[in-house]
């Protein structure tokens, strides 16, 4: 028998039970739908992170004290800015060193007020960190060296404190100290489901004073290239460790980073298409189901065509396909159906979704597979059928 | 000329439930190239099983059986599957036409387990129609079509391979007397043209008219 005949007879049978072959469809359609679009959630989502991550600048090193293990007490920071201006000598340029000292605390301007993460920061944190201003300018070395009380805005702490009122140059306090507004950041949204629009930026010193205490939390350095970076990191590490040897230090890239959130977000990912997978197996199963009372129905054709001169081989075929058309037809559907509820998820809801085409692939792929595996026992069923008995079949 | 089917000390039994049931005892019967025969018997005589292996769709337990000079024992199910298809032709009394499928192209489905394409299939096919009176019929369904035309179309189905031997089987049983009649007469006009014809009948009426009946009884053919 010609294959085109083959899937003509094929097709056929399918479309003499129209309601009967889509709801057979209808198990691999969610299956597969469910696949694609939880893949490219999940996709879409790693994507995001890594944006966010990358966005906070490239060859970022954070070096933090304590050591980065999974379930390691937060460590108390021994360090000041003694111990920054050592790293800054370690890297051989003042200006590609980061620190901060961060607390929250209520802000005010007149009648509103706002709480707002305080960072104390250097004027290098726009070199280390993308960060850009809607307007006014950043801290300058000066405003460091003296503590002069200068405050740069984040976007919604700035709307929050001034509406439509250009906030540069108002007055403004901190924790009750008088702050002047120099500049307003733009609109970062969150990272990493941090609000990055609800901080303000003032002087290391500054904060400092404002806390009474001249500790610093943590360092950020942009490495020259990404080649070294390991080995600045190390000597960063080093460097800290003999100005305190009490206590750990850990120097973590964007890349380790990148590389922990990744491979969570991965497994997630994995379990969820696993999930989706069972649902395309229990579709499997319900084609495996219709295909065998669809070799039943048709016990008699089967032993005409028998008599007629079809080999075991081509009634096999014919139902092998008919199955394989079903699960195919399911995948397709699922494929547009998973690619457009993740088209919608995208638009419409806060969790980002990328399709991929691996997955829609992969998934029409699996539900080709399904159907000669779910089909395979019903096709050998009815290509063995005596056709003396499937005759005698009423 | 080879014989259409030579049978020699055929056997056949079935295993049921553990039992054996022997269906034929020994038959022994040549079918010539032209013959017209008919095998009468009770129902339980042995003479659907007869007919089964006459037209290659079963095999003996023990004996011989050539079909167009073949041994069916040696032969395998894909051999004997072609077999069919080029030298046997069958009419059911319950016709077995393909529902949904017109006139023509249930007369054509035997070509396409010889691999022959769309075009050619339904040529013959009209052609085969038209040798059975039905050339008007062409694209009806079975369910368009009378008793009487749907065993027509049966026929048809069965001569589009161009077999030498027609085995029909009580192809007047669901049919009235005169369709049933005209149904006859279209078998023995082929016969005439040189295709051996085999009826399986309980119908004394209908066994008379062909040469040479044979009587079976308890799995043998009575003498």
């Amino acid at each position: 028998m010609r294959v085109a005949e083959a899937w003509r007879v094929a097709l056929d049978a399918l479309r003499a039970n129209r309601l009967r072959s889509l709801l057979t469809m209808l198990g691999v359609v969610i299956g597969v739908a469910a696949v694609v679009a939880l893949v490219a959630i999940g996709t879409g989502t790693k994507q995001l992170i890594e944006r966010q991550v990358e966005g906070l600048g490239s060859n970022l090193l954070i070096v933090v004290p304590g050591k980065l293990t999974a379930g390691a007490a937060p460590t108390s920071s021994p360090m000041t800015l003694e111990d920054a201006d050592a790293v800054s000598r370690v890297v051989g340029d003042r200006s590609r060193v980061a620190v901060t000292i961060a607390s929250g605390e209520t802000v005010r301007a007149g009648s509103r007020s706002a709480f707002a993460s305080m960072q104390g920061v250097l004027e290098t944190t726009p070199s280390v960190f993308v960060r850009t201003l809607a307007r006014g300018a950043y801290l300058t070395r000066a405003d460091v060296s003296t503590g002069r009380r200068v405050a740069v805005l984040g976007a919604g702490v700035a709307r929050t404190l001034f509406g439509d009122r250009d906030p540069i140059g108002r007055q403004m306090t901190i924790g009750g100290v008088r702050f002047r507004v120099i500049g307003v950041f733009e609109q970062l949204g969150q990272s990493l489901g941090v609000d990055r629009d609800g901080e303000v930026h003032v002087p290391v010193t500054a904060a400092q004073r404002l806390l009474g205490t001249d500790r610093i939390d943590g360092l950020a350095i942009r490495a020259p290239d990404r080649d070294r970076i390991d080995q600045l990191g190390a000597d960063v590490v080093a460097t800290l460790t003999d100005r305190h040897p009490d206590t750990d230090f850990s120097a973590v890239t964007q890349e380790q980073i990148l590389g922990v959130l990744g491979d969570i977000l991965g497994v997630l990912t994995g379990v969820l298409a696993a999930i989706a997978g069972i649902s395309l197996l229990v579709g499997g199963v319900g084609v495996s189901n219709i295909m065998l009372v669809s070799v039943r129905e048709r016990t008699k054709e089967i032993g005409l065509r028998k008599a007629v001169g079809a080999r075991p081989r081509d009634i096999g075929t014919q139902f092998l396909l008919e199955a394989v058309l079903l699960t195919t037809t399911g995948g397709v559907l699922g494929m547009l159906l998973g690619a457009a509820t993740a088209l919608i998820v995208d638009g419409l809801s806060p969790v980002p979704a990328a399709l991929t085409w691996w997955s829609m692939a992969l998934a029409f792929g699996v539900s080709a597979a399904v159907g000669i595996i779910f089909g395979v026992v019903p096709a050998q069923r009815a290509g063995k059928l005596d056709p003396v008995v499937a005759l005698r079949t009423e | 000329m080879t014989p259409a089917v030579v049978a020699t000390e055929v056997t056949r039994t079935y295993q049921l439930d553990g039992f054996t049931v022997p269906a034929l005892r020994g038959v022994s019967l040549t079918v010539e190239p032209g013959d017209y025969l008919a095998i009468v018997g009770t129902s339980g005589s042995g003479k659907s099983t007869l007919m089964h292996l006459l037209g290659g769709l079963d095999r003996p337990t023990s004996g011989t059986l050539l079909i167009g000079g073949r041994d069916v024992g040696a032969l395998t199910p894909n051999e004997l599957a072609d077999l069919r298809n080029s030298t046997i032709g069958f009419v059911f009394q319950s016709f077995h036409l393909l529902a949904r499928t017109t006139a023509q192209d249930n007369v054509g489905l035997p070509l396409v387990y010889r691999g022959i394409g769309r075009r050619e299939r339904r040529a013959r096919a009209a052609t085969m129609l038209e040798r059975v009176g039905l050339a008007h019929r062409i694209a009806h369904r079975p369910n368009q079509l009378s008793g009487g035309e749907q065993q027509r179309v049966a026929i048809a189905r069965a001569l589009v391979t161009g077999p030498s031997l027609l085995l029909a089987d009580e192809p007047t049983g669901n049919l009235d007397s005169a369709t049933g009649q005209s149904i006859l007469t279209l078998l023995e006009s082929l016969n005439a043209e040189g295709v051996a014809v085999v009826l399986v009948t309980h119908d004394r009426e209908v066994a008379a008219r062909a040469d040479r009946q044979i009587l079976m009884k308890d799995g043998l053919i009575v003498p």
